[in-house]
């Protein structure tokens, strides 16, 4: 499983027992540290915008990200499934591994490691085209054309995020027509149909009424059982309601990482402390 | 205070003066259009669009050379939609900003401004001498489809533009390669700009007359061609043919002939608008 | 698993094959430019191995298809530029005045419906246009100016004039349409005119698109072919008489391409010289609309 983003040229051979020990602690690993962020810096032409990262993010818990506009966490999260490769002038050093695999290494193969990391967007985006083809598109293009079997994981899907009650009847209607709301779950849906591991949240209520956000709030807490969930949030309530652990990012830094209770309750960084209390950002 | 009121006065005149300027190449095209229907309209039968050409007027038709102008619109789309639409999607989602793009730009941009005769010019020695296609519908129509490249490929290119860059980044995400991005969520959704675009090309490719001419293509042809390699008319030449006669009565027959022309032109254009509108309100 | 792996390698593959194809189909537009270029130069270089470039520049007369022959393209360049100049003199205020009544006068609601309607005139096919000016503009302007000939390079002008009319106003009415509304209300703010601020403030600031437009319908002007060949004749005459038949550069090569001309021949490569002519003036100000348009893209950006 480990392995499914590289493009080996065969199996891996477990004869050496180094190798072995490595693999079970890798494993021990991943399961505590799913993403790790090894002395990540990240440059925009001569811009630096991550100035040095060092982070492990825990599996099927929800992280966090908070931080002013512009203090690099969504940069830092759309590392993790590589969508900052097509930003002119970015430049990565250091390492990103997932389930203790560096995801910058020549060999991986990009398009299977999106498929194992899902994202969704601040703003919702559906594809202009039916519902249906909406959630079935990462399916298609991995090649599946069952349609006994797209149909079952599109229903899935959809009832996964709640939303199959609402548009079964109207499943080959545009996604455009949806409201807000409900696109945005739509674009869940889409994502959980590839099944994903890990599912990266850039802002997904941003753009939302109170009422819709309640309820991505809640699938989001419903979803940590089977995903590890990184979202990027403008709303502390929402990181404090919702998250296990929150980072606090400011120009560039990781300044503090916790508990979100902790974090929230009891900072131990002055600066943690002025932007949870209001006093910038 | 007389210095406002004169400025007013100033103000007024030249608001009337734009509205008349707004309306004078628009009336002078209706003046135009009236007379050729006043002249050409009494012309227009079934016999005048399926019968030969002919040394009489009364008897001339324009068959042939509407059915030149089918012919060369088939092949000229089948060579210039593929090309203009790949070399779009290149420039406008693979192409990376370097001293070659930059080249491409200069260039496209420059070939538009090429007069058709240019083409006229390529098409004579390229295809016509060097490839040895002679006068053929295929040499017509390589020509044209060069001279319409350019317009395929901007308009292809604005309408690719167009698609906000959330596609992409959903498609991405969801680990789609480039090319299935491209091939099942930007190109369908692209689709009635790009259409609009080559339709307007194709108008402009169905009248054009002078890089046909320059290629050899004939006023006088019997028959209606049967396939590519035949020698060819198209509808503009029949019109300039008829126009360079001194006879009264062809004079008639060129503006029945431009009627036609003027139909199939407006009705690409209002095709064209159609799609232009429909595709607009989708992103809204 | 492996049946995923070459899933995946064989997707890759089959991308890079779709990039090539696509950048090939990108540099057919260099091989097209290419083509032109080497085709007149070719043929042009052949023809001054015969006529002295010289004469080519010097002569005043052109006459190819006579026994007495002479090369002066200035003869059928003349012919051009007069037909262009009279264009541009016609289209240029009209279409300004028509840029700045949409954009500044004009109801939104009117924008949307008349840029369409007036790109309708540079949609119509060149040879009705050349029917136009030489059976409705020229007997019409025979009327009131007596010693005006059949074929004349100012009815074929003017028509020409009314073709390139969308090129000035659509352009130009961008190139206002992009000045910022600060700008205006500023203007307004000190109490000026509509008119005052139009010709005061918006014009200048919009200047690089409105000479790029004037520059583009130049070209346009040059280039174009069967209004000329129509309606203002194919004598080659030094003049620049408005009221007598002339020829442009473009009228002699479908005058050449009408006729029975043999491939090799003098008189087939008299048609790429007059042709690359053609291109370099083009070719110019093209190159010049496109760096002003550069530059005044970054200034906004």
């Amino acid at each position: 499983m480990e392995l499914q983003f590289t493009l080996g040229t065969g199996g891996r051979v477990n004869s050496n027992k180094m190798k072995k020990d490595k693999d079970t602690i890798d494993k021990t690993l991943k399961r505590k540290h799913k993403l790790q962020a090894k002395e990540v810096k990240v440059f925009y032409d001569d811009f630096m915008a991550i100035k040095g990262i060092d982070m492990n993010i825990r599996a099927n818990k929800i992280t966090a990200f908070i931080g002013p506009s512009g203090c690099g966490k969504s940069t830092f999260l759309r590392l993790f499934n590589r969508m900052n490769d097509y930003v002119d002038g970015f430049r990565l050093e250091g390492e990103i591994l997932i389930d203790g695999e560096n995801i910058y290494k020549k060999k991986v193969n990009v398009e299977q490691l999106r498929k194992q990391v899902g994202m969704v967007f601040q703003k919702p985006n559906p594809f202009p085209k039916s519902i249906y083809e909406n959630v079935a598109y990462g399916l298609k293009i991995q090649g599946i054309k069952d349609k006994n079997f797209l149909r079952q994981k599109v229903e899935d899907s959809l009832k996964q995020v709640g939303l199959w009650n609402e548009v079964k009847e109207d499943i080959n209607k545009s996604a455009l027509a949806l409201s807000g709301g409900q696109q945005q779950r739509l674009c869940i849906a889409r994502t959980l149909a590839v099944e994903p591991s890990i599912i990266l949240m850039d802002e997904p209520t941003s753009a939302l009424d109170p009422i819709s956000t309640a309820k991505i709030e809640e699938l989001i807490y419903e979803l940590k059982e089977k995903y590890t969930i990184v979202i990027v949030t403008h709303n502390m309530q929402q990181a404090g309601r919702i998250s296990d652990y929150t980072a606090f990012f400011y120009m560039g830094e990781l300044i503090e990482y916790d508990k979100s209770k902790k974090l929230f309750t009891n900072p131990e960084k002055k600066q943690t402390e002025n932007y949870i209390t209001g006093r910038f950002g | 205070m007389n210095n406002i009121k004169k400025n007013r006065i100033k103000d007024k005149a030249f608001k009337v003066w734009g509205i008349a300027c707004t309306f004078l190449g628009l009336i002078l095209l209706c003046i135009f259009i009236g007379s050729i229907l006043i002249d050409g309209l009494q012309r227009i039968d079934w016999g005048f669009i399926t019968n030969l050409p002919s040394r009489k007027a009364e008897r001339a038709g324009i068959y042939t050379a509407l059915m030149g102008s089918v012919w060369i619109l088939i092949f000229t789309t089948i060579i210039a939609l593929p090309l203009g639409i790949a070399a779009a999607i290149y420039l406008e989602e693979y192409a990376k900003e370097s001293k070659l793009s930059s080249l491409l730009e200069v260039n496209i941009s420059n070939l538009a401004g090429v007069p058709s005769i240019i083409y006229g010019l390529l098409g004579l020695e390229v295809f016509v001498r060097v490839m040895e296609m002679g006068a053929s519908i295929l040499a017509g129509s390589f020509t044209l489809a060069l001279l319409i490249l350019p317009i395929v490929i901007v308009s292809t290119r604005e309408a690719i533009k167009a698609v906000p860059k959330s596609i992409r980044d959903a498609s991405f995400a969801l680990g789609a390669s480039k090319w299935q991005t491209v091939s099942q969520q930007l190109l369908p959704a692209s689709f009635g700009g790009i259409l609009t675009g080559v339709i307007l090309a194709l108008s402009r490719a169905v009248g054009e007359t002078a890089p046909l001419i320059v290629i050899g293509a004939l006023a006088y042809v019997p028959f209606a061609p049967s396939s590519p390699m035949d020698e060819f008319s198209v509808l503009p030449i029949q019109i300039f043919n008829w126009i360079s006669r001194p006879q009264h009565g062809f004079e008639i027959n060129a503006a029945a002939a431009i009627i036609v022309l003027l139909l199939i032109t407006f009705i690409m254009n209002g095709i064209a608008v159609y799609f232009r509108n429909r595709w607009q309100s989708k992103f809204k | 698993m492996l049946r995923k792996f070459s899933f995946f390698q064989m997707r890759k593959l089959k991308e890079t094959v779709i990039e090539k194809g696509l950048q090939a189909s990108a540099l057919v537009t260099i091989a097209v430019t290419v083509g032109i270029i080497l085709v007149l130069s070719i043929e042009a270089i052949l023809f001054f191995k015969e006529v002295s470039i010289i004469d080519f520049f010097t002569d005043t007369q052109w006459t190819p298809l006579y026994t007495d022959k002479h090369f002066g393209i200035i003869t059928l360049l003349s012919g051009t530029l007069l037909t262009s100049f009279i264009a541009i003199i016609f289209a240029v205020p009209v279409g300004l005045s028509i840029s700045i009544y949409i954009s500044e006068y004009a109801p939104r609601s009117f924008r949307k419906t008349i840029k369409p309607a007036l790109e309708l005139l540079a949609a119509v096919p060149t040879v009705v246009y050349g029917f136009f000016a030489l059976t409705v503009v020229t007997p019409f302007l025979q009327t009131f100016i007596p010693g005006l000939a059949g074929f004349n390079s100012l009815s074929a002008g003017l028509v020409m004039g009314i073709m390139i009319i969308p090129f000035v106003s659509s352009l130009s009415e961008d190139a206002l349409h992009a000045v910022p509304n600060s700008l205006r209300e500023a203007a307004y703010g000190m109490g000026s005119t509509k008119l005052q601020n139009a010709f005061r403030v918006l014009v200048p600031a919009a200047s690089s698109g409105i000479i790029v437009s004037i520059i583009l319908a130049i070209s346009r002007a040059i280039g174009e072919t069967m209004i000329v060949a129509i309606a203002a004749g194919q004598q080659p005459r030094l003049t620049l008489d408005p009221t007598v038949p002339v020829e442009t550069i473009t009228a002699y090569i479908v005058q050449v391409s009408l006729g029975d001309v043999q491939h090799g021949s003098l008189e087939y490569r008299t048609i790429f010289a007059a042709g690359i002519t053609l291109f370099i003036f083009t070719f110019l100000l093209n190159t010049i609309s496109y760096r002003i348009r550069k530059k005044f893209r970054e200034k906004y950006e």
